[in-house]
């Protein structure tokens, strides 16, 4: 328990990068007193050839990216094959995670399928009990959606206190990709539901047999199955070959690696919507099936991993989203809550879908206390983690989605705080 | 006419006595069979569709959980390092420090056998017969004091096992913070004054690229 000056995973980088700017941060128009090297100097690459085509058959991003990676907590879970990881939100713009970074949860690791063996099973409360290749999958018309994934335990170490000084390990567990597949409803229909269908069950092929109860509703609404993310086949890590994509809601629901549906009648109560992912409240009675992402936000710029570096015109970053629809406004406090202004939403601005948001500032080098809070097109107003403590107590680990105050300090350095 | 009409009989025939009786609308896929749905359909639910039948006792539960479960969670179930608690817990719910077990919180001892047969013992999923899982849940139920030494759990007495948090949940009451329309977002001098009340880096458990910087 001992205080740092910093607490950031990019110590190093930081520390360079606020050195670079001048000891302190650095000072809006100042005149050069000597020429620039950068641009004086014959750069290596100004001069000899590059690599040629097919050197890097999957392009890599430059090795000047390389602190640009998923990061774990290591004192969070007992094991890394039951365990999670964050997205980099610090580290991205615009509103799509790369596939190699989006945050990984598994239960038994990444199960590695072979496509040609792998099978999706419709059974249960059907007219046929169907078998499906993924050839066969291909050839039903298909569908292409943006959407974010979630988990519900997104900001849950959260819950009684600032904690972790980092957005990715904050608010990290989510990713937002194009997917494309089939409508499970498609599916579903080509099984002929039978008039007592009330639920399915969706399950993996990995070796945890990851399974959850999906109300019939939702399934038949915007569910979908999916194949690829971002244009490409689904990551390893993503379910490779097929996923489920349940809009909106929390992330532990869209089953990795796919493999059978079963139809019923009632839910199954498995362990992952009992014993997991269900809400206890102060009084020890426990909410569940609670399947939504409400609406929520963060300033991924600055942030304790993305340091102020400038005084005067700056742009302050963040991410917004609601399971409920769309965003239809983001707010950006600099003053701690006193004065709020609205941001700019750069769109495209989709439905259960990260929305990039930008506020342009100056800075005058004097602390800052930023917060961003989100309101969605249902009027759903994201609310301050006080008042989420004040109605669910704070042992229910799961949707925190209390808005997030980060403490930029003079020397540009920013820590995670709460406030009056 | 006569030479179509018996084309179509013929196809007629083969599909509806061939193995194409599917009717889909995309004709894709192809009819499970049963074997092939017997051979994944392993969930098992409250009511206790989908339970094998089998039986298995505190005494060899005791034997297999001390052999395949006890590494993680302990010789009597008490979880060790971050791996789950099972047994214990009771009366923690409304604490600073709930402990979520099988006997303290979890609503159905289906869910149990469910979750047990399809993803334990971790790393070696789907190896336990059923009689083992019977066993292992009896042990269970044991060190929960759930049930007395010489309990025998099997499919025909598991529905009279009801687990004593089962009346504590309910349903999802969100959204539970007023929307805007019940309270307008305030958007100028909001407050007269504001104090930091927590700061993260006290605690001090941000992970760090460095290696061996030790965080915790």
């Amino acid at each position: 328990m001992t205080e740092r000056t910093t607490d950031t995973s990019r110590r190093g980088f930081l520390t360079g990068s606020l050195a670079a700017a001048g000891g302190l941060v650095a000072v809006a128009g100042a005149k050069a007193a000597t020429p620039d090297p950068a641009i004086t100097d014959v750069q290596e690459w100004n001069q000899y050839l590059g690599a040629g085509v097919d050197d890097r058959p999957y392009g890599v991003p430059s090795p000047h990216e390389s602190n640009v990676k998923r990061r774990h907590v290591e004192w969070l879970t007992a094991s890394r094959e039951s365990s999670v990881n964050f997205t980099p939100i610090h580290d991205l713009d615009g509103f799509i995670t790369p596939n190699g970074l989006c945050f990984e949860r598994h239960h038994a690791g990444i199960a590695e399928v072979d496509p040609g063996k792998h099978r999706l099973m419709i059974n249960g409360l059907v007219d046929r009990e169907l078998v499906f290749t993924m050839n066969d999958l291909k050839r039903f018309p298909r569908m292409n959606r943006f959407y974010f994934l979630e988990c519900a335990a997104n900001s849950g170490m959260e819950w009684r206190g600032a904690q972790l000084n980092g957005c990715q390990f904050t608010h990290g567990m989510i990713h937002c990709v194009q997917y494309s597949g089939v409508s499970l409803r498609t599916i579903l229909d080509e099984a002929g539901l039978k008039t007592s269908a009330k639920w399915i069950m969706p399950e993996g092929a990995d070796a945890s047999g990851m399974n959850r109860s999906v109300p019939i509703e939702k399934a038949l609404d915007d569910c979908m199955i999916a194949f690829a993310m971002n244009g490409e086949a689904l990551r390893p890590e993503q379910g490779y070959p097929l996923r489920l994509v349940v809009p909106g809601w929390e992330g532990n629901m869209w089953v990795k690696w796919l493999r059978r549906i079963e139809v019923g009648d009632e839910p199954w109560h498995a362990r992952e919507e009992t014993s997991k992912y269900t809400d206890l409240m102060e009084d020890g009675r426990a909410r569940r099936f609670t399947w939504i992402m409400d609406a929520k936000s963060i300033i991924t710029n600055p942030s304790p991993q993305a340091p102020m570096l400038h005084r005067g015109h700056n742009v302050l970053s963040g991410l917004a989203w609601s399971g409920r629809g769309r965003i239809d406004r983001v707010d950006v406090t600099l003053d701690g809550g006193k004065n709020w202004i609205t941001a700019d939403l750069q769109g495209p601005v989709l439905p259960q879908c990260l929305t990039r948001f930008y506020l342009n500032f100056e800075w005058n080098g004097e602390p800052l206390l930023v917060q961003s809070r989100a309101i969605d097109e249902t009027g759903y107003l994201q609310p301050t983690k006080d008042e989420l403590r004040s109605v669910r107590g704070t042992n229910s680990i799961y949707h925190n989605n209390g808005i997030q105050t980060w403490h930029v300090r003079d020397n540009g350095e920013v820590e995670n705080v709460e406030i009056s | 006419m006569l030479r179509f009409l018996k084309v179509l009989t013929v196809v007629t025939m083969f599909v509806l006595g061939g193995h194409i009786a599917h009717a889909g609308q995309y004709e894709l896929g192809r009819e499970a069979l049963p074997k092939e749905v017997a051979a994944w359909d392993i969930d098992v639910r409250p009511d206790g569709t989908g339970l094998p039948v089998g039986s298995g006792s505190v005494i060899d539960g005791e034997e297999i959980f001390l052999d395949q479960c006890a590494a993680c969670h302990g010789d009597f179930a008490e979880g060790l390092d971050r791996w789950p608690v099972l047994a214990g817990g009771h009366g923690t719910l409304a604490s600073e420090n709930p402990v979520k077990t099988v006997g303290s919180y979890w609503p159905y001892l289906s869910t149990a056998y469910d979750y047990i047969y399809r993803a334990m013992p971790f790393g070696n999923a789907q190896s336990l017969s059923p009689d083992d899982v019977y066993a292992v849940l009896a042990y269970i139920l044991n060190m929960n004091e759930l049930a007395d030494d010489e309990f025998v759990l099997s499919n025909k007495n598991f529905l009279d096992i009801r687990l004593p948090n089962e009346a504590n949940f309910f349903a999802d009451v969100r959204p539970d913070t007023p929307s805007i329309s019940e309270v307008a977002p305030c958007m100028v001098n909001c407050k007269e004054s504001v104090e930091i009340t927590m700061h993260a880096r006290v605690i001090d458990v941000t992970p760090d690229d460095e290696p061996g910087a030790g965080t915790e």
